[in-house]
Parts: C-alpha cells; structure tokens; sequence
C-alpha cells in the first residue's frame, strides 16, 4: 500500500484493475485505493507478471502492507498464501459471558480499546470493527474468538460490511486528513509570507490574442499563465522548490507544480502537473482541466498525489483579493493568487485603469529566507509581464 | 529420538543412570573420550552420575581434578585442541563461573580467531537449577549466560531419553557443548528403549500437542509444565507443551510454528525473569508472529532473588505448577 501523502496511515483497496498472469510495465494502473482524499489511481513501479493479489477488495490496510506479488522476468512463483484458516468451530468450555469492556478499567482511563492483533487482522478480513465489540480476552481485550462469534452472529451484516468498507462519510475522512495535515504545517514550518501586486494586463490581452487563434476545446484560461509563470520563476530559486525531510532541504527531483482543486463535497486536493516548467502551455491547459476533471470524479493517481514539489492555490474565482496560504507539508512553499481586478494604476507616470492580480508566496523559513522570497516573486512578475516565453 | 530397533524391548532407569550410561557407552566407543572433574572418580561423581567408571576404565580416562575450575575447564580445551575428546564435568553452574574467562574467551572464540584452523570438541556437562534446599551458590540456572555467546552450544536434556542421547551427539559435534542437568532430575525415572541412543541436538520438541495456549520450556521445568498442562486439560483448555531442549541455537520454527496454532504464549523459565532465555523466546515472538497472537506473551520464572535455602522460601521463589496455571488462566481471559 503506497502512501498517498504524509499523513495516509492506510487504505482500502477498492478495486483491482489487473489479475494474476497479467504482464505490466511501470506505470500501469494496477489498482484503485480509496483514502481520505477520494479514489486514487495506484499505478505499478515494476514491471512483471502479476504474480499474486494479496489484498481483497474492501480490505483497508496500513501503508507499507504488501498488497500484490509482481514477478520479474525469469523470478520463480511466489508460495502459494497460506488458505484462511477455518473459523474455530470447536465450542469452547468455558463460555464466558462478555464483560462490558468498562468493568475493570486497567489502569488510568484506556482511551484505545484493546484488541489483540490477531483478531484485528480477522476482523478486518471480515469487514468487523472490533472496538465496537465486547472483549473477553485478558484484561477485557477483544479476542479472535470475540471477532468470530460477531461474524456468526451477523454474517449478512458482515458481508455487507465488507463491500462497503469505505467509512461510510468520505468528506468527514477528508476533513480529518487536511486537519492533520494543516496542523503538522502550522505546528513544525515557521511559514514567512510575502506578496505583490502584478499587472497583468498584458498578458490578459496576449492570452485574449491567442485565444481567437485556438479552436474553442483549446483556449486558454489565465490560470495555467499563472502556473507556467510560477514554475519558471521556481526554477530560478530552486530552494522554494522541494521537501523538508529529516532536518533538511531535499530538492525536488524536477518542477511538479499542484494545483489545488476544491471539490463540491467539500475539501480540497492538489495533484501534480508533471514536470511543468517543460510543459507548452497549451499541455499544462491541457493537464489541468484533465486533473480538476478527475479530481472531482475522484479519480487520481498515487503518484499525482504524492508528487508534487510546490503548490498553487488560487481563490480568484471567488472575489478574494489575496491569500496567505498554509504550505503542505513535506513541501516547503506555496504560491497564492487572488481574483483578477481593476485598478487605477501608475504606467510610465500615468494613471491607467489596469488589470492587476495579488500574488502571495507563504514559504518555509527553515530553507528560505525572505529576501529568496522576495526573488521569486519579482521574478513571477517578470514572467508575466514577458507572456509570449510562457507559451 | 532416532529410530531403534524392533523387539529391543524397553528398560527402565533413572536420569543419572542414562547419563551413566551414556558416558560408558562414549569411553567404550572412542579411545579419545575422557571424563575430567572435581569427585567424578574415587567419589563417584558428587550427584553419583560417574560411579562405577573409575573401576572399569582407570584413572587416566576418569580423572579427578583439583578444586579449580578455571584449570581444569582449560586443560579440556587444550586436550581438545590436542586431539582429545574431553568430557568435563562441572559440579554446578555457578562454580563455572571460576571458569568463565576459559569458556567464553577461549573455548567459544578460538574456531573463529584462528580463522577456522582450530577448533574446539569439548563437551562440559554441568548440574543447575534449584529446588534441594542447597541455597543461593550452588541453585542458580543461569544456562541462559551461557546462550548468550556465540561459539557454543547449549543443550538442556528434560527427558531420561534426551539424558541418554544428547551426550554422543555433543561429542559428535566440532564445536563446544554445554550440557545443563538439571539436579532435581537425576532421581526421575523412566522408560526408555533398551538400545536408545543418540538424539538430535538441534530441534525443540512437542512433549504435550495442544491447540489453546503453548507452554513452552526447558530443562527441569519440563515436569511442572506438564503438570500444569493436564491440570488445564481438566478445565478444558489444552495446552501445547514445547521442549526447548536446545538454548543454543534456538529452534524458532517449532516455537513459531506451536504459536501461530495456539496464538498464545506462556515461557516457563527457571532463570531469573530480567534478561533471560524466556525474555529472548518473547522477543522472537514478538518479531515474527505478533499478528498471530491473540493475548500478550507471558512468562513464569524465578523470583528475583538468590535462590533461598528455606524450603518455603525456596519453593516460592521457583516455578511451580500453580504458576504457571494461573499464569494461562489469565491469557485465556478466565481471570482479570
């Protein structure tokens, strides 16, 4: 199970989209795993013969699990799985009666039920939660024969269980994610903010110019300016551009920007555009509208996720004149942008009305320092007053 | 236990007959075998185990030795290293500490400091444990101190038939061997077959299958922990019973293979609890069944005191049956 971001601790495999005998090579779907952000895409870094799928569908299990066996070419098969064991139908003795799991708190306030790992594994087989049942093992702990007797007890319940093993509110699951992630943010980075006001009105008139020149399916919108002029301008003061991992700066292994998409159940993602200081800008249009599309289906890749090396978050189309945005970690800066408006402004020692933009950078004070911030974004500004070079 | 012949019938000793006849059988068989220590001649042996040899094989191969361990553990190295095949008898564990310097300084690590051009067929039989009222310096188990180093083996016969075999085996084997008797088993009797002998010194055995909880143990805590297990059987809960028989190198596929069936764990270990063989049997479990497990592995050991001389006292501080019952009633969550 591939962590999907920093703060994934596990995921349910919702579908398989290979079976055991299919060849893939790096890069191919493989499966669909559904985390707190939404369904993700998980794509394969090996290429082989699936060899053996570990996890069911409707299985959540921690990061780092083994999830499938993809053997190389000339490997041997891997051992057959050990087949489920039997539920033990053998009655026990001495049926104890459940004692309500309060009886006898062991020690200060247990806020974790126990359960003992194998019953947590069984359980999670079956689809069961076990702190929601009463444990008779030692010290009130759920045992496996607490997970087994429930099962019996309820198998359509069980198996019903098992189909729909997302949590049943998606959007809460979300809320928890960003809010963890959020609070690490604001917790560890010592975030310094600047911003500027760029004029934007030549590049407008220049996007408006070409725009009559495409086909309706390809026109442009300013956004993707926004994001081609930020990923040239990173390249500049590559510091702004990468992670925070064990007590340093790690440079990001190109220019991923993320784009962050607010979805209409609320939350939001940002997933990578790849490589997107190399992208024409016709192709970073192209990838965005392909990843708000996706994202709000639901529908994005592992490595989409987990990518990016900076983000944009931009709250134009809602009237806010600026952000002061909060840097997802381990990323080490993020680049706001508020709505496009018209001002009175000075052009030569003349005042014009000019349409004009607030752009924002919030970075990490451990990697950078203001006057690096300041760099970047004079050199934004720059990239954008010069359009035709982000074509 | 190897094979043995059809028809031979069974005879019926005690443990210190079968390590008697067992170190008879190894004088007759090899020329190079030797038996040296403190009273193993003229005296017999201080639990009796050598009576008799003196007679039939002349003190050159039964050797009484002066009151130092450190000495004569090293002459075996040397005779050893000389092409011999000593026997060395150490009249309990805690006297071979006088001779610890020679066990885990040389006899463990010249195989390896001489690149593999010496090496060291010494076997060294000790007695342990407590349980005779013989107090604190001469009732200590610490055969797990002597786990711990690597270079030698350590072999703990529980049964009469493992007292009869193991001894030609750690003969057989290059390297140093020690072997731990515990002294309460030298007056247990049984039956073994008439022609029994060599047994392998490498696996754990299953003395009791059981399918609820494994009992696993050693050494003179196999008695009790059978006691225990047929106890619990009246309750209806079975218990599997592991002989570790060998602490050196441990057999950790029938310890796991015996845990992953029972899901539970109970370590019954006449060592002190801290930093003992049941503490490494748990860790091992821990790294590589914990999601097998169904309760937290527990262990009975002794007390953490020197083994006292008062009977009361002293049967206090040791495993005992009722332990370790009580020990796998609260893993079955009988008890709270």
């Amino acid at each position: 199970m591939p962590s999907l971001g920093s703060d994934m601790e596990a995921g349910t495999l919702v579908e398989w989209l290979v079976a055991p005998g299919d060849t893939v090579s790096r890069g191919d779907i493989v499966a669909v795993v559904e985390t707190q952000k939404g369904a993700i895409e998980i794509e394969t870094f090996e290429a082989g013969v699936v060899d053996r799928l570990v996890v069911e569908p409707g299985t959540e299990v921690p990061v780092g699990t083994v999830i499938a066996h993809i053997r190389g070419a000339g490997e041997p098969a891997a051992p057959e799985a050990p087949a489920p064991e039997a539920p033990e139908a053998k009655p026990k003795p001495k049926p104890k009666a459940p004692k309500p799991a309060a009886a006898k708190p062991a020690g200060p306030a247990p806020t974790r039920v126990r359960v003992s790992p194998v019953a947590r594994r069984r359980a999670g087989q079956l689809g069961i939660d076990p702190e929601t049942l009463a444990g008779t093992g030692p010290g009130g702990a759920v045992s496996l024969e607490d997970v087994e007797r429930a099962a019996a007890a309820a198998p359509a319940t069980a198996a019903s269980a098992t189909r729909a093993a997302t949590p049943p509110d998606a959007s809460a699951a979300m809320r928890r994610a960003i809010a963890a992630a959020m609070a690490r943010s604001k917790r560890e980075i010592p975030h310094y903010y600047l911003s500027t006001t760029i004029d934007l009105t030549q590049a407008l008139d220049w996007l408006e110019a070409e725009n009559r020149r495409l086909p309706v399916a390809g026109r442009l919108l300013y956004g993707a300016l926004l994001v081609k002029a930020t990923a040239l301008a990173l390249g500049e003061v590559p510091e702004l551009n990468g992670f925070w991992r064990d007590d340093g700066f790690v440079p990001g292994p190109g220019i991923h920007v993320g784009a962050a998409i607010a979805l209409r159940r609320g939350g939001l993602v940002a997933p990578a555009i790849h490589d997107t200081d190399g992208k024409d800008l016709g192709a970073v249009m192209q990838a965005l509208r392909d990843l708000v599309q996706r994202a709000r289906g639901g529908r994005l890749r592992a490595s989409e996720l987990s990518d990016p090396t900076v983000t944009v978050t931009s709250l134009g189309e809602n009237g806010v004149e600026a952000v002061f945005p909060v840097i997802y970690p381990p990323q080490v800066a993020i680049v706001g942008f508020g709505s496009v408006v018209e001002r009175p402004w000075s052009v030569d020692g003349r005042i014009e009305s000019r349409r004009v933009i607030t752009a924002s950078l919030a970075a990490d004070h451990r990697v950078s320092d203001g006057h690096r911030g300041a760099l970047f974004l004079r050199a934004l500004d720059r990239r954008l007053q010069d359009p035709e070079t982000l074509a | 236990m190897t094979a043995h012949a059809a028809g031979g019938g069974t005879i019926a000793l005690t443990y210190r007959e079968a390590v008697r006849a067992a170190l008879r059988e190894a004088l007759e068989a090899d020329p190079r075998v030797f038996l040296m220590g403190e009273d193993v001649g003229r005296y017999g042996g201080c639990y009796a185990v050598s009576t008799g040899l003196l007679a039939d094989f002349g003190p050159e191969r039964i050797r009484d030795t002066p009151l130092s361990e450190s000495v004569f553990v090293g002459a075996g190295i040397g005779a050893a290293l000389g092409g011999m095949r000593p026997i060395v008898e150490v009249m309990t564990v805690n006297f071979s500490l006088l001779a610890i310097d020679q066990i885990v300084n040389n006899a463990a690590t010249i195989r390896h400091m001489s690149g593999g051009q010496f090496s060291i067929p010494l076997v060294i039989r000790m007695a342990t444990g407590g349980g005779k009222q013989l107090a604190a310096q001469h009732s200590h188990s610490l055969e797990g101190w002597y786990a711990h180093i690597p270079g030698i083996r350590v072999v703990t016969p529980a049964t009469i038939a493992d007292a009869r075999g193991m001894l030609a085996s750690a003969l057989a084997c290059p390297d140093p061997v020690l072997i731990f008797e515990n002294a309460l088993l030298y007056n247990e009797k049984g039956e073994i077959p008439a022609d029994a002998g060599a047994v392998d010194i490498d696996r754990a055995a299953i003395r009791r299958p059981g399918s609820d909880v494994s009992l696993i143990t050693y050494g003179g805590s196999l008695g009790k922990t059978l006691t225990a297990a047929e106890s619990l059987a009246g309750q209806g809960i079975e218990a599997e019973v592991v002989d570790l028989r060998t602490l050196r190198p441990l057999d950790d596929a029938t310890i796991l293979d015996s845990v992953r069936r029972t899901r539970r764990a109970v370590i019954v270990d006449e060592g002190w609890r801290s930093v003992g063989i049941a503490a490494e049997v748990m860790a091992r479990i821990m790294e590589q069944a914990f999601y097998d497990l169904d309760a937290p592995v527990a262990r009975v050991c002794s007390e953490e005191v020197p083994i006292p001389y008062a009977r009361h006292l002293e049967a206090a501080a040791l495993p005992q049956t009722d332990k370790i019952i009580r020990a796998v009633e609260h893993l079955m969550g009988s008890h709270d």
